[in-house]
């Protein structure tokens, strides 16, 4: 039995332990808005948070995550409404959508260690994330959007 | 131009009750009690977190096929077309609410399952708005029309006094919402002459297209909710990956041994697949509890081919075939254009200038990779869950594949995590419905993991082409040939779909569109040649822009080296012979206007651009090319402009910034029509500098990202995008801007440091040759 927290929640799983991260938590745990896109770490649609690091599940056996705590997309934000999704929808970054779960975790992620992310810094993270439907020029306004909005209710509160 | 033929191929029929409604009612009322499999929710309704459309309050009025209206006022609208980031369904409805005059937020749309009365179901080509234009505007008239009436007979008032506005009518005196006149019933139907006999809005009265509205798939793509093939859920299901054979088609398998999978946990069998379709020949399927089972498993297995006859092939063999059949005359389709005889010009020719274009594989790397959900439901029902561009083509071939009437096999709808023209090839369905009925139709999951998916992927073929042009004494074009060759598309999985040119022989239209150009260049020669060897070694698909990927590639990079040969412009030798005359004049609905248009968005680019600036650093330039999008029958008038700098070390190209300028007619999504040239002209900038494969053994070398590099954020340019304001028919978005960007970087870089590249993708090595030859 493998046990950890996947948003917020306790589970333990009666699996392989090298099962990728990845298949437990869309085949076993149920949550289907992580994806799999490559299957080698290098295209980013399956980033979920371990301990808060944006990490590719599908190259992350289960072995691994043993007691932490994990987020995905799903617990990001209860409504849905985290800033970086806000950022998303008010952009219409998505197109087919299919990597957008990735490229928000991995935005999440970055805006947590650089709050004020320069053009460069989202290009040298954000380029880990692959986007076949090439959304790339609205994927960086979103993050730079997003930065804006947290600061400014940081700067408020 | 296809639906002729597609609505033959679409020999489905259906009982009335194979609505998804029909289907969950049936689920629940005999799939628990006798345990039949169950499937969860496919997408059919991408605004609703669980997929499932909105249920009627009361009775709708259903004045067409294409939408109900029920007592609440809410409106659905039904979507034949595959989501895959076009917002197709949002550009669509927005189409029929205008007309219907219905606020946006009471609109809501269903993605449908395949039924016969839905007629042809393909999204491709760039088609879907061209199409569904002038259908949906009849049917929001026709809902209007009728309800005015309906109001109007209530308080005796002649209908011409009254007008319809938010989902309500009003006389001046009276008002009643379009709920309150459903929810009192309304009897009334349109003959197919009384619907194109109804009023359509004029331009100016449109409030919803050419306006912003709220995509209705996009928030679901941000929460992780959007359902995708690759999320189907059956009840029971096991899974399944693939072994493939060591050539896409001719390899029987000699033997198997699973003796070495045993011991995983989780393994249940494997299958050797009986495929009386043909689609997938010495396939072996593994299946698992888990999906992981049996991927472990798979790697275990050992399977003894027998190889088809292309075990061999390299990109070199499809290539220097290609050049075999150009060189032959004999060989090809000769398209009608003008003055196809081109003999007399080029005898009679001063100057005649020749230059070969090549362009490599490349692959779709749509980044869900094909997958496919099958079983055999309560009813005998077999269900095919997956996301899919062209239901109509594929649905015969399961027949085929199941021996099954197709009547008896539905597809499901769910979103495509990308499409680029892959998914319009179903092939990937056959190995998933052939596993499930070698169980009895258990429902079985079929994913592909990615080296897999690229490996079956039905690639963008190689192509080879021979450009000639003729001038006479003073410098004047008077002929000009193309000479095509590739594996064909449609002429593999569609010939019936082919046209034939003035010699009679078929040709693909997909696979050399963009050559019949709108340049007026005196006799003008257009041969198509299809690669026999291209098409046994893969299935060539079509991809993002298909021919005018490679065609416009070779045209505008032509046109480039034709001006410098005289020493014109090239800006201003595209515009000597871009004229509105005879055979470039256009004509009424699609292409008003003609070459003109071509122009017109040209001198647009020229001007965002500062093309012509002499004041650019050192090997800094840039270069412009123009097209016509995907067919002389739907031009999209589409130019571009690319400033990039070389650097004569290391051969790297800084694609510093992109300008492009459309003129599609109305624009019916301004957001969504500029995503979608976002899009394809940075799937142009990825084919023409950083992605493309080659075929070695038989099969593309590339499988996944650790060598194969699409374009990233970190390479992405600045871009400026701009539409011609019009009134036009509104035409394609989705490939245009593909077309221009590899010609416009050939140019540019020409421009820039003196090197011509003729070979796509343009890689660093490639420009230091260049500059050292």
């Amino acid at each position: 039995m493998i046990q950890f927290k996947i948003n917020g929640r306790d589970v333990s799983l009666d699996a392989d332990p090298q099962t990728p991260l990845l298949w437990a938590i869309r085949d076993e745990i149920g949550l289907t808005g992580t994806k799999f896109g490559c299957g080698i770490g290098m295209c980013g649609a399956c980033t979920v948070h371990v301990g808060g690091r944006a990490t590719r599940s599908c190259i992350t056996p289960i072995s691994d995550v043993a007691g932490t705590e994990i987020t995905t997309i799903e617990g990001l934000d209860t409504d849905s409404n985290h800033p970086v999704q806000e950022a998303w929808r008010n952009l219409r970054v998505p197109q087919c959508g299919y990597c957008q779960s990735g490229q928000i975790m991995q935005a999440v992620a970055l805006l947590q260690d650089i709050p004020n992310p320069s053009d460069q810094d989202i290009d040298a993270v954000m380029t880990g994330n692959l986007c076949r439907c090439m959304t790339y020029p609205r994927i960086r306004q979103a993050v730079r959007d997003a930065a804006t909005a947290m600061n400014g209710a940081q700067d408020n509160g | 131009m296809g639906n002729k033929l597609i609505s033959r191929m679409n020999n489905t029929t259906r009982s009335g009750d194979m609505t998804r409604r029909g289907f969950l009612v049936s689920m629940t009322a005999t799939g628990v009690a006798f345990g039949f499999p169950r499937a969860s929710s496919a997408a059919m309704d991408p605004a609703a977190s669980n997929g499932i459309p909105i249920e009627a309050t009361g009775d709708p009025f259903e004045p067409t096929l294409w939408y109900w209206i029920d007592s609440d006022g809410r409106v659905n609208v039904n979507i034949i077309r595959a989501e895959m980031g076009q917002h197709v369904g949002t550009a669509i409805a927005r189409i029929l609410a205008d007309e219907l005059e219905v606020a946006w937020d009471s609109v809501h749309i269903t993605h449908v399952d395949t039924a016969e009365k839905w007629g042809t179901m393909v999204t491709g080509g760039s088609w879907s708005v061209w199409q569904s234009w002038p259908v949906y505007r009849q049917a929001g008239a026709a809902g209007r029309t009728a309800l005015i009436e309906a109001a109007a007979s209530q308080w005796g008032v002649d209908p011409a006094t009254c007008t319809a506005r938010d989902g309500s009518v009003s006389d001046g005196s009276n008002t009643i919402s379009y709920g309150d006149l459903v929810a009192a019933g309304i009897e009334r139907s349109f003959t197919e002459d009384e619907l194109q006999a109804l009023p359509l809005k004029p331009h100016s009265e449109l409030r919803l297209v050419g306006k912003d509205v709220t995509a209705l798939d996009i928030a679901n793509k941000t929460n992780g909710k959007a359902i995708y093939g690759l999320d189907a859920k059956v009840d029971g299901m096991v899974y399944g990956v693939p072994l493939l054979p060591p050539t896409r088609l001719g390899s029987k398998v000699s033997a198997v041994d699973d003796s070495g999978a045993k011991d995983v946990k989780g393994y249940l069998q494997t299958l050797t697949l009986d495929d009386p379709s043909g689609t997938v020949p010495g396939w072996v399927v593994v299946l698992g509890e888990t999906l992981m089972a049996a991927k472990w498993a798979s790697a275990k297995i050992k399977v003894t081919w027998a190889a088809g006859e292309t075990a061999g092939v390299s990109e070199a063999d499809i290539n220097d075939r290609s050049r075999q059949l150009i060189a032959d005359g004999t060989t090809g389709a000769i398209l009608p254009t003008e003055t196809p005889d081109t003999s007399a010009a080029f005898d009679a020719a001063a100057n005649v200038l020749e230059a070969e274009y090549v362009t490599q594989t490349v692959l779709h790397f749509q980044l869900e990779p094909v997958n496919a959900t099958v079983f055999q439901n309560a009813e005998g029902m077999w269900e095919i869950h997956t996301g899919n561009q062209w239901q109509s083509l594929i649905l015969p071939t399961l027949s085929t594949a199941l021996d099954t009437p197709a009547d008896q096999i539905v597809m499901r709808t769910y979103m495509l995590g990308g499409g680029f023209g892959r998914r319009l090839n179903g092939d990937y369905t056959v190995p998933a419905a052939l596993a499930s009925k070698a169980l009895g139709g258990k429902p079985i999951k079929l994913v592909f993991f990615r080296e897999d998916d690229a490996q079956f992927d039905s690639p963008r073929s190689p192509s080879v082409q021979k450009m000639r042009m003729a001038f006479d004494g003073d410098n004047k074009v008077i002929g000009m040939e193309h000479h095509a060759a590739a594996g064909w598309p449609t002429g593999v999985v569609v010939p019936s779909f082919m046209p034939k040119g003035v010699n009679d022989e078929p040709y693909d239209p997909f696979a050399i569109d963009g050559a019949d150009h709108w340049y007026t260049v005196g006799a003008h020669k257009v041969r198509a040649i299809t690669n026999d060897l291209a098409n046994k070694t893969f299935r060539p698909g079509w991809l993002r822009s298909v021919g005018p990927g490679w065609t416009n590639f070779a045209v505008e990079s032509f046109m480039d080296e034709a001006a410098h040969k005289i020493g014109t412009d090239p800006l201003e030798f595209r515009l000597q012979h871009l004229k509105a005359e005879g055979y470039n004049a256009g004509s009424a609905p699609n292409a008003v206007g003609g070459a003109s248009r071509q122009a017109a968005v040209l001198r647009r680019v020229a001007e965002m651009s500062g093309y012509g600036a002499t004041d650019l650093p050192a090997d800094t330039a840039i270069g412009i090319a123009t097209t016509f999008g995907q067919s002389r029958s739907m031009p999209t008038w589409t130019a571009g402009a690319v400033q990039l700098h070389v650097d004569r070390k290391t051969g790297q190209i800084d694609v510093q910034k992109m300008w492009l300028a459309f003129d599609c007619g109305t624009v019916v999504d301004p957001d969504g029509a500029l995503a979608q040239c976002e899009g394809a002209a940075l799937w142009g900038l990825s084919m023409a500098l950083y992605e493309g494969t080659s075929f070695e053994n038989g099969n593309v070398s590339d499988l996944n990202l650790g060598s194969y590099t699409p374009l990233r954020m970190i390479d992405t340019p600045e871009m400026e995008i701009a539409f011609v304001e019009s009134t036009e028919v509104p035409v394609g978005l989705g490939e245009p801007g593909t077309t221009v960007i590899a010609p416009a970087i050939a140019n540019a870089i020409h421009a820039a440091v003196g090197a011509r590249l003729r070979h796509l993708p343009i890689r660093p090595d490639d420009i230091l040759a260049a500059l050292n030859a």
